[in-house]
């Protein structure tokens, strides 16, 4: 029960879709003007018209709050005023793109954080994202689609919302609306479809924004069914990662992933970067600075950093995560050839060997597999012939048959 | 080869053939669209009716042939200028006039509730049969469907809402479907999921339907994409479902393996995959040990695939890579012997060329 005077924390509401068009924005602005007839004070905290008619058509009668200007590098930009929405003190907000990054010289870095201020302030906001911002997919989504995105939103955040929804459409009618004109202007509209709007990456995307919808549920359910009286115990209760960080901008990839299994599993996860001497002195001042960069990136993902100190990082690493009680550890697999692959040949066996109780997670380097720009190997091609013999042949053995 | 799991099928050729029949039929037949929702209220007659409409000022003729009796005022708004193809009466039942719709020839004809029955005596015992027919005849249709009404998930349904639905729609009708939509809204928005409707589940209740109806609208959504893979010849390791694949060796703890990976793949609403490459020379103590390998896996619901090649490490590695497999469980001797550190163990190989998989390694 909250205090009498103290107001609770707004509520959130993510509407989640997987491309630009999808009707993200539209869908938003139809609750917030159902909110409105009921009463309900809504205000536009941040709008993104992108020349869309039917999508301002929609903002008809919502109260606007004036975005506040930044120069920045000799343009203006337009960003969300949070602290003039505290001002305005209004019950609901509406805030489209949730992961973009504010122009330097803003009060935060990152729009959710002015949401946060927003939440905590009591003010319940509706805010917009796709799928492919969410800071643990970056890579599969590089290596499924080819596209690297840029603005990302930690999982925590989005997680921590009170509701998600999807907002589906399917990927040929978006294709359509695209054609029309409806998403972008026309040349924009060109670039689009060349790049990010190929079918397969529209229904892969969408994919992932189903099953992330349904990722989220289930999370809940299971809280639910936890906090029950005499409820079971999560499934993966008791599961802990240790991440083994090392100083190279590879091992985003490895934390990533540890994240993502961490959620699905329900898991405590470290990241833990062993250092041979005291103070990291054993790092030149470049890499000392990766390592700065991977720790405060785990760190913003909500896993708990250690710095340890060993001579043998194998050995030092397994007690760190036995002492822990750590169920699975993670290294990162390495795309280098030569002697450092010999080293980490025999570390990725030293660790296992240390840990015999424990599951060791040689993790791809999906960041670095660019999928697309490969050339097909020999082996691939063969089969992708021999697949289509057998085709041909199981065709024309129908049609003998069949005659 | 049967199908064993709705997954079955990957590059095989007999799939594949479907497939491409299925791209000929769909050549001649309409296409048909579903808007798959998660309880009543949630809006699928909306959607339908506004994308009816919509396509109607675009120039497309659009009939509608099933509504229901009362309509919400937002569907009545949607459907007030859409020409209507009136419902036969058949003693107190509405249906729909399948002769009427096919001499009045529409591009697009609209359905709601896909999953009702028929009253004896109609052309056909349900209404999906009433849309076969329809799209046979090369009309496009678009319908709304409630996840509740699905033949195949009633065992799910009943265990969450405590009763199974008598009209149902057979899962390989809404997966022959052109296009599935997924209608989503969280059970307490406005205007959303009627959970007092007639005393259906709680607000749990419907957050796992809601949650089963993403899975199930994910899996057509995968199907579709493979197929589309499958015709266009392109080749992409996809990240979007895991897959974990089990390699099974005579002495590794594939009891433990299998079960863990049971586990996660059901966390990550993945597959699970289990393999042996056969090799001569097994002593009998091995070859029963792989036997009681394979039950095991089968008991965990694995897809099991026996590898051939003189290679197992290539033989296991170009199974993984044809499948999609994003997580690969190995197990691991302790003891090195002097073989290992001559050539480099089996594993450090594994791990060298697993590229984009992970590789899980479980000491025995």
């Amino acid at each position: 029960m909250a205090e009498p005077g103290v107001r609770r924390r707004g509520r959130l509401k993510v509407f989640l879709g997987y491309a630009a068009g999808v009707g993200k924005t539209y869908q938003m602005l139809t609750e917030a003007q159902a909110l409105r007839r009921q009463g309900v004070d809504v205000v536009v905290g941040y709008f993104e018209p992108h020349g869309r008619a039917d999508t301002i058509a929609q903002t008809a009668g919502l109260e606007a709050v004036p975005t506040r200007s930044v120069d920045y590098r000799g343009a203006t930009f337009a960003e969300m005023d949070a602290d003039a929405i505290l001002a305005r003190r209004p019950g609901v907000a509406v805030v489209d793109e949730f992961p973009h990054t504010n122009v330097p010289g803003s009060p935060r870095a990152k729009r959710w954080e002015d949401v946060h201020v927003l939440l905590d302030a009591g003010i319940d906001v509706l805010t917009t994202m796709n799928v492919q911002h969410l800071e643990s997919l970056n890579d599969q989504i590089w290596q499924s689609t080819g596209v690297r995105v840029r603005e990302t939103i930690p999982d925590w955040v989005v997680r921590q919302a009170d509701e998600i929804v999807m907002v589906d459409l399917a990927p040929r009618a978006l294709l359509n609306r695209l054609e029309r004109g409806v998403v972008y202007p026309p040349e924009r509209a060109q670039a689009a479809l060349q790049h990010f709007f190929k079918e397969p990456t529209l229904v892969a995307l969408r994919e992932l924004a189903m099953r992330q919808t349904a990722h989220v549920l289930q999370g809940r359910h299971e809280a639910e069914d936890v906090a029950a009286p005499g409820g079971p115990r999560p499934a993966g209760a008791g599961e802990r990662i240790v991440l083994l960080i090392e100083p190279t901008p590879a091992s985003a990839a490895l934390i990533r992933r540890g994240r993502r299994v961490a959620d699905y599993l329900g898991a405590d996860c470290f990241a833990v970067y062993v250092s041979r001497t005291p103070g990291m002195d054993d790092l030149a001042a470049p890499e000392r600075v990766t390592l700065e960069r991977q720790l405060n990136f785990a760190r913003g993902l909500q896993i708990e950093t250690r710095v340890l100190e060993g001579d043998d990082t194998a050995e030092t690493l397994a007690g760190f995560a036995r002492l822990n009680r750590a169920t699975q550890i993670f290294v990162l697999r390495h795309s280098v050839r030569g002697l450092a692959r010999l080293w980490r040949r025999g570390l990725a066996q030293r660790i296992v060997s240390h840990a015999p109780d424990m599951q060791v997670t040689v993790v791809a380097d999906r960041s670095t597999s660019d999928v697309h720009g490969k050339t097909p190997d020999l082996l691939r091609d063969l089969r992708d012939r021999r697949d289509r013999r057998d085709l041909r042949e199981l065709r024309a053995r129908r049609r003998r048959r069949q005659a | 080869m049967a199908d064993e799991s709705p997954r079955t099928g990957r590059r095989d050729p007999e799939a594949l053939l479907r497939h491409i029949q299925a791209a000929e039929r769909a050549a001649r037949r309409g296409q048909l669209k579903i808007f798959l929702g998660y309880a009543s209220g949630v809006g699928k007659s909306f959607r339908m009716m506004d994308e009816g409409r919509r396509r109607r000022l675009r120039g497309e003729d659009v009939v509608l042939a099933a509504w229901q009796g009362a309509m919400a005022p937002d569907v009545e708004t949607a459907a007030r200028d859409l020409e209507r193809v009136p419902m036969r009466r058949v003693d107190a039942a509405a249906v729909l006039d399948v002769a009427g719709v096919l001499a009045r020839r529409p591009q697009v004809c609209l359905v709601d509730g896909l999953a009702h029955d028929n009253p004896a005596g109609s052309r056909h015992a349900r209404r999906h049969e009433d849309v076969q027919e329809l799209l046979d005849a090369g009309i496009a249709v678009i319908t709304s469907l409630n996840l509740e009404f699905i033949e195949e998930e009633q065992a799910f349904v009943e265990r969450v809402t405590g009763r199974r639905r008598a009209a149902t729609v057979p899962q390989r009708f809404v997966d022959a479907a052109e296009e599935v939509v997924i209608v989503d809204a969280p059970p307490t928005a406005t205007g959303g999921a009627d959970a007092s409707a007639d005393a259906g589940p709680g607000a749990h209740g419907l957050s796992q339907l809601r949650e089963r109806a993403l899975l199930l609208v994910a899996d057509v959504v995968e199907r579709q994409l493979e197929a589309y893979l499958e015709m266009h010849g392109i080749r992409m390791t996809w990240g979007t479902q895991e897959r974990i694949l089990v390699c099974m060796t005579p002495r590794a703890n594939a009891a433990a393996m299998l079960a863990s990976g049971r586990r996660n793949a059901d966390r990550f609403h993945g597959e699970l995959l289990a393999v042996y490459v056969s090799q001569p020379n097994l002593t009998a103590e091995d070859r029963s040990a792989l036997a009681r390998n394979v039950l095991l896996a089968r008991a965990q619901e694995a897809r099991v695939n026996i590898l051939e090649g003189r290679d197992p490490i290539r033989a296991i590695l170009d199974f993984a890579a044809r499948e999609a497999v994003t997580q690969l469980y190995v197990g691991h001797n302790l003891r090195r012997t002097w073989r290992t550190h001559l050539t480099g163990s089996l594993l450090d190989r594994l791990i060298d060329e697993a590229e984009g998989m992970d590789v899980r390694v479980f000491p025995h």
